[in-house]
């Protein structure tokens, strides 16, 4: 089991959180100039590298506020937890391959 | 608003006060239901002087900032939830305690950008105590109850016990050797999360009393 710091409650079991999938997927600003393949992409379909992913968490169990997290999918290391809102800090994208 | 109605706990059917133990000190884990709290759900921003200055004309106790902590004047307890977000309890009060809260509070915070919501009846409030009573809640809640972890007295917390949703408070420190927990669960799951903590403190010796 991971062990997530929420920016609130600190330290907590992954059991407490709900993943929100992939952070930063912006909604589009005019949906009906998309284009079918536009809009799939935004509903759809997602990054699945192997090495760091931006994603959003939710503090279900606790004090239920989303943030966001920086981790790598290899090591499941938490490398940043941010708010909401604003950009990722500079980080390594881990690529392995 | 209605004058009366029948306000019956979730646990009214496990006659609970028909089953309090004689010699409550023998056991290592005490459990009992402290009876239909009152409770005001908040929100809004501490970092407003008039937010707090509001809570603390209606309430005469201030919202604590600081995470998972409890701020109380002896009578209403305010229970950090969130960045913005509070539970004023009182236990023991009588029934129409919640409403005259809830209306103290919506007196004092006026136009602020503030909410108030009336819970109590969502929640159920099962008491642990007893030399025990941690190695109980262990049993089935990721939290770190150490006491260098879980910061004893005024420390609350979110978590789930046994996967249902529960909010815990410390009110007895446990330094004697007999730490005290307010467990809140909502009332569905109260049946179930006694049954269960029953079970769970089987084994150190389980006395029911009426806190
Ligand atoms: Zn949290």
């Amino acid at each position: 089991m991971l062990q997530i710091t929420c920016p609130h409650c600190g330290a907590r079991a992954e059991s407490e959180f709900h993943n929100g999938g992939e952070a930063h997927i912006e909604r589009p600003k005019d949906p009906a100039a998309l284009t079918d393949a536009e809009w799939a992409e935004f509903v759809f379909l997602r990054d699945n590298p192997k090495g760091l992913l931006l994603e959003r968490w939710n503090h279900t169990q606790g004090c239920r506020r989303w943030f966001n997290v920086a981790r790598d999918t290899v090591t499941y290391e938490i490398l940043a937890v941010y708010p909401m809102g604003s950009q990722p800090p500079a980080l390594d994208p881990r690529r392995y391959v | 608003m209605i004058d009366s109605y029948l306000r019956q706990s979730a646990l009214d059917h496990l006659g609970l006060a028909g089953r309090t133990s004689e010699e409550p000190e023998k056991a290592a884990v005490r459990l009992g239901e402290k009876l239909l709290p009152a409770a005001v759900n908040l929100r809004g921003d501490v970092a407003d002087p008039a937010f707090v200055a509001a809570l603390r004309e209606a309430l005469g106790v201030e919202p604590p900032s600081a995470p998972n902590t409890v701020a109380t004047n002896g009578e209403v307890a305010l229970l950090w939830l969130g960045p913005d977000e509070w539970l004023a309890l009182q236990h023991g009060a009588a029934p129409e305690a919640e409403a005259q809260m809830a209306a103290k509070l919506r007196d004092a915070l006026g136009d602020l950008h503030a909410a108030t919501t009336e819970v109590g009846e969502q929640y159920v409030c099962i008491h642990l105590a007893g030399p025990k009573a941690r190695e109980v809640i262990e049993k089935g809640c990721p939290l770190d109850l150490h006491p260098r972890a879980f910061g004893g007295v005024g420390h609350c917390a979110q978590s789930h016990l046994s996967k249902a949703t529960i909010l815990l408070h410390q009110v007895s420190p446990g330094e004697d050797g007999e730490p005290a927990f307010d467990l809140y669960t909502r009332r569905s799951f109260a049946d179930y999360l006694w049954r269960w903590l029953e079970d769970a403190a089987g084994e150190y010796g389980v006395a029911i009393v009426a806190p």
